[in-house]
């Protein structure tokens, strides 16, 4: 039994030299079967988890990580928090993760440091005003806060933002979602498997998915591993990059290109930078971690890869960005670079959905901006799972979606990768 | 930054090309079911190892040619020109 954690725990722990801590969930081995089973332990799968014990009294459920908790996409984002999407079934959705993350820490019992510090979206030239323009009105009709900043009031609130009209793109204002900010990853993972294992999940690590298993009529029965056959038959799979890899493994193809997206964090200074501010025009995106460290986001690749790298200039470009708009950021080192292999739609939305194959759904599809919807996205599979049917939130994110022509084009409404 | 061969001009760094997706997809007949046309238009292969993808020499030859690699390391395996296998 885990004790809760409280200001009277950690003073405690504080005084008895920190000695008392223990583990957060169990190392579980696999049983025979599980009414449940979610493949992919990152934060979207660990939420499942959770919502489908802890709202749907499924609770003899596992989550299989081919590797540990919050070493996949989880620990490699860049932690944006934002639902400031055109479109009315992106904006629910994404709302929808937004206030679950308002209570995510009490909910848990673990503080995921979630930091409502305003998101601001930068305009730089006319079209850029009037798509910004566009997005507030229809974030204004449904409900999802979302205001226009002249370049005077953006500087106001980011003081580093430089508005000088030297630059090749300057300033011409920008659209802030005061809700939108960052939480910090690791602690989204770490709380969900806490809680989840609380509440009786296995959470297995260092279990890869290698099979799934159908039955005569082609629903499917259990998953294949390295750590032996598992039984199930509602099988969610939340792999990420990897989803069109384990869907193949039951016949199932999907509209889905993995790509890696980069992210690097400077050397950690004191606190300068009071939100997160993102540029799509010329690719900048960047906020400071409470470690100190400038947070910031590259692009993803031209090409499809599983790589975990991306190329050099991938990220120059973007830290040219960076220096332009912040001209006191010129001289900052540059202290670690990563990639995390992104699946990306055609239309830039995700799928949470029923699969062809009776007993299989999926969680995919969120591209380069999955972090933000984790509460959300866990909720509406667990919901799924349970149902055998999707929520209202996620009944439009479906596969079918690009058959019937019914596509959510996000991609389009930006007009760039993001 | 990748080296990719053009099989008309030689190796050259990758920002000379812009990549063009999976190669050798067919495009189905008029006829073609809803299935059919969508299968075309959206699903990929996406594979986890030896990829066949269309690349442009835009700021070179500016012609189309096809490259093998291997998409968990990311080494050009081959490159041929369109229309070859």
């Amino acid at each position: 039994m885990r004790s809760r954690f409280s200001g009277w725990s950690l003073l405690l722990g504080g005084l008895t030299g920190q000695r008392g801590w223990r583990e957060q969930w169990r190392a579980a081995t696999p049983k025979k079967g599980y009414d449940a089973l979610i493949v992919g332990g990152g934060g979207h799968g660990l939420a499942a988890a959770y919502y489908l014990a802890k709202e749907h009294g499924i609770r003899n459920v596992a989550v299989l990580e081919k590797g540990w908790i919050g070493g996949g996409n989880t620990g490699r984002n860049t932690t944006v928090i934002r639902s400031n999407y055109l479109f009315s079934e992106s904006s629910s959705l994404y709302d929808h993760a937004v206030k679950l993350w308002e209570t995510l820490s009490q909910e848990l019992n673990y503080n995921v440091m979630y930091s409502p510090r305003g998101v601001l979206m930068l305009a730089h030239n006319v079209h850029d005003c009037q798509v910004s323009q566009r997005h507030i009105h229809a974030n204004y009709a449904n409900g999802v806060d979302n205001e226009w900043l002249t370049p005077a009031q953006a500087k106001a609130y980011c003081p580093p933002l430089n508005i000088g009209s030297e630059l090749r793109y300057p300033v011409l204002g920008g659209a802030l979602q005061r809700r939108g900010g960052t939480a910090r990853h690791d602690a989204v993972a770490w709380g969900y498997a806490r809680a989840a294992d609380a509440l009786g999940v296995d959470i297995i690590e260092n279990c890869e998915v290698t099979g799934l298993k159908r039955d005569a009529n082609g629903a499917v029965v259990a998953v294949e591993t390295n750590r032996g056959v598992i039984e199930s038959r509602r099988i969610g799979v939340s792999a990420a990059g990897h989803s069109t890899v384990v869907l193949q493994m039951a016949g199932v193809r999907l509209p889905l290109e993995s790509f890696p997206l980069q992210a690097l964090v400077s050397e950690p200074v004191k606190p300068i930078f009071p939100c997160v501010v993102m540029s799509n025009t010329i690719h900048a995106y960047i906020s400071q971690s409470d470690k100190g460290e400038l947070v910031i986001g590259a692009s993803t690749d031209a090409y499809t890869s599983y790589t975990q790298r991306g190329a050099l200039h991938v990220s120059l470009h973007t830290l040219e960005a960076v220096c332009e708009l912040f001209p006191a950021f010129r001289r900052m080192r540059m202290l670690r670079n990563w990639g995390g292999i992104v699946d990306v739609t055609p239309d830039r939305s995700p799928i949470v959905a029923k699969t062809p194959v009776p007993g299989l759904y999926v969680n995919c599809g969120w591209g380069t901006g999955g972090f933000k919807a984790t509460p959300g996205a866990g909720h509406l599979l667990a919901w799924t799972m349970a149902h055998d049917a999707p929520h209202p939130l996620n009944a439009a994110f479906t596969i079918e979606r690009f058959r019937d022509g019914l596509l959510i084009d996000e991609a389009a409404a930006a007009a760039v990768s993001h | 930054m990748l080296l990719i061969p053009c099989p008309y001009c030689g190796v050259r760094p990758e920002l000379e090309f812009s990549y063009g997706g999976q190669a050798h997809i067919a495009r189905p007949q008029t006829s073609a079911s809803a299935e059919e046309w969508a299968a075309f238009q959206y699903e990929r292969v996406n594979t986890r190892g030896p990829h066949a993808e269309r690349w442009r020499h835009t700021h070179g030859c500016g012609r189309f040619f096809n490259v093998v690699r291997d998409t968990t390391t990311d080494q050009i395996l081959r490159s041929y020109r369109s229309g070859e296998r």
